[in-house]
């Protein structure tokens, strides 16, 4: 069976889902309509589509990425739509304009190592990407954290998404550059292996931008996903354990200085250490009080599409940002472990695919790309879940395809894009 | 791919996790005070009605915005003290809503049921619980007793032990309890506490009504007969202190009957004495004193009768007890009119006590009954012939001596009267009380009747007309 037949019947249980999904929330609001059909249809049309196109435009892409976000995409619109009916509207449109993006991305990308070129050009619109943020007037600030710009009459959009797939790139191509020299250069002091001190430098401002990250924007967890990837990359790059040991213990070094002294950040550390204090839950403690609550409300199977409580009998917000920060939550309250569980299997094939896209990639670039690409995404979807699971402090960032939010739905489709486009390239047949 | 095992790694991390606070910990998560959830789950329910002996509603769930239930009181403060309220926002319950929360929230079947329920889509609801109360003789005594100021009734059927009546002012309207600064009001000194249910929590000295219990031991220990001669004259030294007769008024020797008949305290006194510390508490203890009443009802809701010092249970063969003078119903006693009731029900009842309970049955949704309270005896504290003699005494109270002004036309009844003195001597504050059964050869009612302070007013012209009402409205 060809690469994109087996792509087809693989989108067969995704539409499946969403068609289920959307049957069950609408029983529990006790009015089974048609609009559940009609948003099952809509979904299958849009995703044949994106079918056909791959057909056309990528015959020898991986099969699976795409069934695997078809079906987490559809689970996070039946999570959303559950939340917020006018919500899932609007996900459903950011859908829409997402699919234009990826074959945008697809059609004028289609040799991505061009990108190569623009490195520090993407490197530098990244960074600017990130502080955009902290610009007085257009910044937004939600949780403390600052990750949003302002589009007046528009949406909040989250510069992190796209700056995320941009430090790749960078860090891809600069990696290939200096890989040689890192490994090549490596001397030995007190049985580490460190890499030579004038490509030292480089690395060393890398862990600094992820620090400064951390006090400008704030958050532990991009700037841990950002400094993730890198490490995964430098690995992929140099096969040099010890670099990543050393990379560890100057992250961890700093977010421990940070976690001391920057108020802030304290603030975090302390709520993370003890979710649960009766002292800080009506203020910075309340969210993930709540998450956990609603999780051990859960329990093992969970309470079932629509039974969790989301608000106060006054109308207040029992649990916080449920379709968005804190959707992992909501899916735990009403699918319980269970579903929990499902569903960061199905992160775990994504990962796995990406991975193999990156094995199987003939030039180191496609190669470190392929890596950096699934690491980050990888890390983003422990960084939520672990946020909003107590694993480490709590940050605002979205649950890749499933959480609702314009930026990220975009930026994941291209970030698809992508690594299609590499795996295209790597199966091809010469 | 050493880099996929790690983030294999990251997400098993995730995995425990999830784990940890869904199942591991989840009991002490759903249990933490901070936790809403319980409580938001509990405005879901749709809790089951409370109804009275004769269908009328006493407590029903009416729907509130957002698929939420709230609770109503159709008959307003009336059933305030048995029924009790459940207010979500005080996230607290009282009497029959306290005791039968299992059942009128639903959580009362088995977890496969409910997961049965769960997968047929069936929304939580409540079981109904019917009651043994009579809406139209607990009107009449809340109304007599209101004319009074403070006091409670407790009518029970003897043959059963069915609670009829159970009626406590001041009281509250439980519709209201749940507003802001209501409770807080009703909880404040000088509101006359309105929540104390004064059937079960308040105790009172007994008086003279207490002298059916010494009756009723100095019979059936076979040390005395109603036609034995005893010494009534005034004052007599009981326990080295002087004890009077009512108006000091000397009656010669007369019989255990006639002294009865007309409360003759120095007779009372001596049997006391002569019986001692002991057997008087076996017969009280028998009759259910010095424990909680045996009734379905919250055990916080209800005090332990018997001799009490500083609020705290004193046995009866304590030295600090004159047992002369608890023969007549003075001393340390501090007794419920729930007790009270269940002493004049043994003996209404041929000597045995049933146990009493304010739940007949309970019907589930779909209108199954799912639990029956049978009538059981709770102790046979004398036997049949001296619960006969002591019947006989009570009858003669009504119909010759203290307790007339409880004569029904057609209807036999016996009772005994009790005035008990408080407050500093000389201030003439009385604590008037009446305890009855009827009809006498048949007997379908017992009740006690305790009116919480009277200026100068006795047992027998303030509480046996209220007493003289109730039997009224259930017997006719």
């Amino acid at each position: 069976m060809s690469a994109r037949n087996r792509e087809l019947l693989g989108l067969i249980p995704a539409s499946l889902l969403v068609t289920a999904g959307f049957a069950a929330v609408f029983i529990q609001q006790g009015s089974l309509s048609n609009v559940s059909l009609t948003y099952g249809a809509i979904f299958l049309g849009l995703c044949v589509a994106a079918h056909v196109f791959l057909r056309i435009a990528l015959p020898y892409a991986d099969p699976y990425l795409f069934p695997l976000v078809a079906v987490l995409a559809c689970f996070g619109l039946v999570m959303v739509y559950r939340v917020d009916v006018t919500l899932a509207r609007q996900q459903a449109q950011w859908f829409v304009v997402a699919l234009g993006l990826f074959v945008a991305t697809v059609v004028f990308v289609r040799d991505y190592r061009k990108l190569e070129q623009y490195r520090y050009l993407i490197a530098a619109g990244s960074l600017a990407l990130l502080v955009l943020p902290r610009l007085p007037g257009i910044g937004a600030q939600v949780n403390g954290a600052y990750l949003g710009v302002r589009i007046p009459g528009v949406f909040v959009f989250q510069p992190t998404e796209f700056a995320k797939i941009g430090i790749v790139v960078f860090l891809a191509s600069y990696l290939r550059d200096t890989r040689q020299v890192l490994v090549a250069g490596a001397r030995r002091v007190a049985g580490i292996t460190l890499p030579p001190l004038k490509h030292f430098g480089p690395l060393l401002v890398i862990w600094g931008v992820a620090m400064l990250l951390l006090v400008v924007i704030r958050d532990l967890g991009s700037s841990l996903m950002f400094f993730g990837a890198f490490l995964a990359l430098l690995y992929v790059a140099t096969s040099r354990l010890s670099f990543v040991v050393v990379g560890l213990l100057l992250f961890a070094g700093g977010a421990w200085y940070l976690g001391t002294h920057v108020p802030h950040v304290v603030d975090r550390v302390d709520v993370w250490l003890d979710p649960l204090d009766a002292s800080r839950y009506r203020s910075t403690g309340y969210q993930i009080a709540n998450s956990l609550f609603a999780q051990a409300d859960g329990g093992l199977l969970g309470r079932g599409f629509g039974q969790a409580f989301l608000v106060t009998p006054n109308g207040g917000a029992l649990l916080p940002a449920p379709q968005t920060d804190l959707i992992y939550a909501v899916i735990v309250n009403e699918l319980g472990l269970a579903g929990a569980v499902a569903v960061l299997v199905t992160y775990l094939l994504f990962v796995q695919r990406g991975f193999k896209i990156a094995l199987l990639a003939r030039d180191s670039f496609s190669t470190l790309l392929a890596v950096g690409l699934t690491a980050v995404f990888a890390l983003q979807v422990f960084v939520i879940v672990g946020g909003v699971t107590n694993v480490i402090p709590l940050t605002g960032v979205t649950l890749p395809f499933v959480s609702y939010g314009g930026s990220s739905i975009l930026a994941n489709f291209v970030l698809l894009a992508l690594l299609l486009l590499v795996s295209d390239r790597a199966r091809r047949p010469s | 791919m050493r880099l996929f095992g790690v983030i294999v790694l990251l997400f098993a991390l995730l995995v425990a996790w999830t784990s940890r606070w869904t199942v591991f910990d989840a009991k002490a998560l759903r249990d933490n005070a901070l936790n809403a959830r319980p409580l938001i789950a509990q405005l879901h329910v749709r809790r089951g009605a409370i109804l009275a002996g004769d269908g009328t509603v006493l407590a029903r769930s009416v729907r509130g915005p957002r698929g939420t239930y709230g609770r109503s009181y159709p008959t307003g403060s009336l059933f305030g003290h048995p029924v009790g309220y459940s207010d979500v926002s005080l996230g607290q319950l009282s009497g029959i809503e306290r005791y039968r929360n299992d059942v009128l929230s639903g959580q009362g079947g088995s977890e496969l049921g409910s997961l049965a329920d769960q997968l047929q889509g069936k929304r939580q609801q409540g079981d109904t619980v019917i009651t043994t109360l009579d809406p139209a003789a607990q009107r009449i005594a809340e109304q007599q007793l209101a004319g009074t100021g403070a006091g409670a009734v407790v009518a029970l059927d003897p043959r059963t032990g069915a609670v009829r009546v159970m009626a406590s002012t001041p009281g509250y309207d439980p519709n209201t309890i749940g507003k802001p600064g209501v409770f807080r009001a009703l909880n404040s000194a000088g509101s006359g506490a309105p929540l104390l249910d004064r059937a079960t929590q308040s105790s009172y000295a007994p008086g003279s009504t207490f002298k059916v219990v010494t009756a009723a031991a100095a019979i059936d220990a076979g040390r005395y007969t109603p036609d034995s001669v005893v010494n009534g004259d005034s004052p007599k030294t009981i326990s080295g202190v002087p004890m009077h007769n009512d108006l000091n008024t000397s009656w010669g020797d007369i019989s255990l009957s006639t002294a009865m008949t007309n409360s003759v305290n120095t007779v009372f006194g001596q049997i006391g004495e002569a019986l001692g510390k002991r057997t008087m508490a076996d017969y009280m203890r028998r009759f259910g004193f010095y424990r909680r009443p045996p009734l379905d009802y919250p055990a916080d809701e209800m005090l332990a009768s018997g001799e009490r010092l500083n609020g705290r249970l004193l046995p009866v063969q304590s030295p600090q007890v004159d047992v002369g003078r608890m023969a007549i119903g003075q001393d340390k006693l501090a007794v419920t009119p729930m007790q009270m009731a269940m002493v004049v029900a043994a003996i209404a009842n041929g000597g045995r006590l049933m146990a009493p309970h304010l739940t007949d049955r309970v019907v589930d949704p779909d209108g199954r009954t799912v639990m029956r309270v049978a009538p059981s005896v709770w102790s046979t504290p004398i036997s049949a012939r001296t619960a006969a003699e002591v019947n006989q005494m009570m009858r003669n109270v009504v119909e010759s001596g203290t307790g007339t002004a409880v004569q029904l036309p057609g209807i036999q009844v016996a009772g005994k009267t009790g005035t008990a003195e408080i407050g500093t001597l000389g201030a003439n504050l009385t604590q008037p009380s009446f305890v009855a059964f009827a009809p006498a050869d048949n007997p379908r009612i017992a009740i006690a009747v305790t009116v919480e302070r009277s200026q100068g007013g006795f047992g027998g012209t303030v509480a046996a007309p209220i007493a003289r009402a109730v039997l009224e409205a259930l017997l006719r």
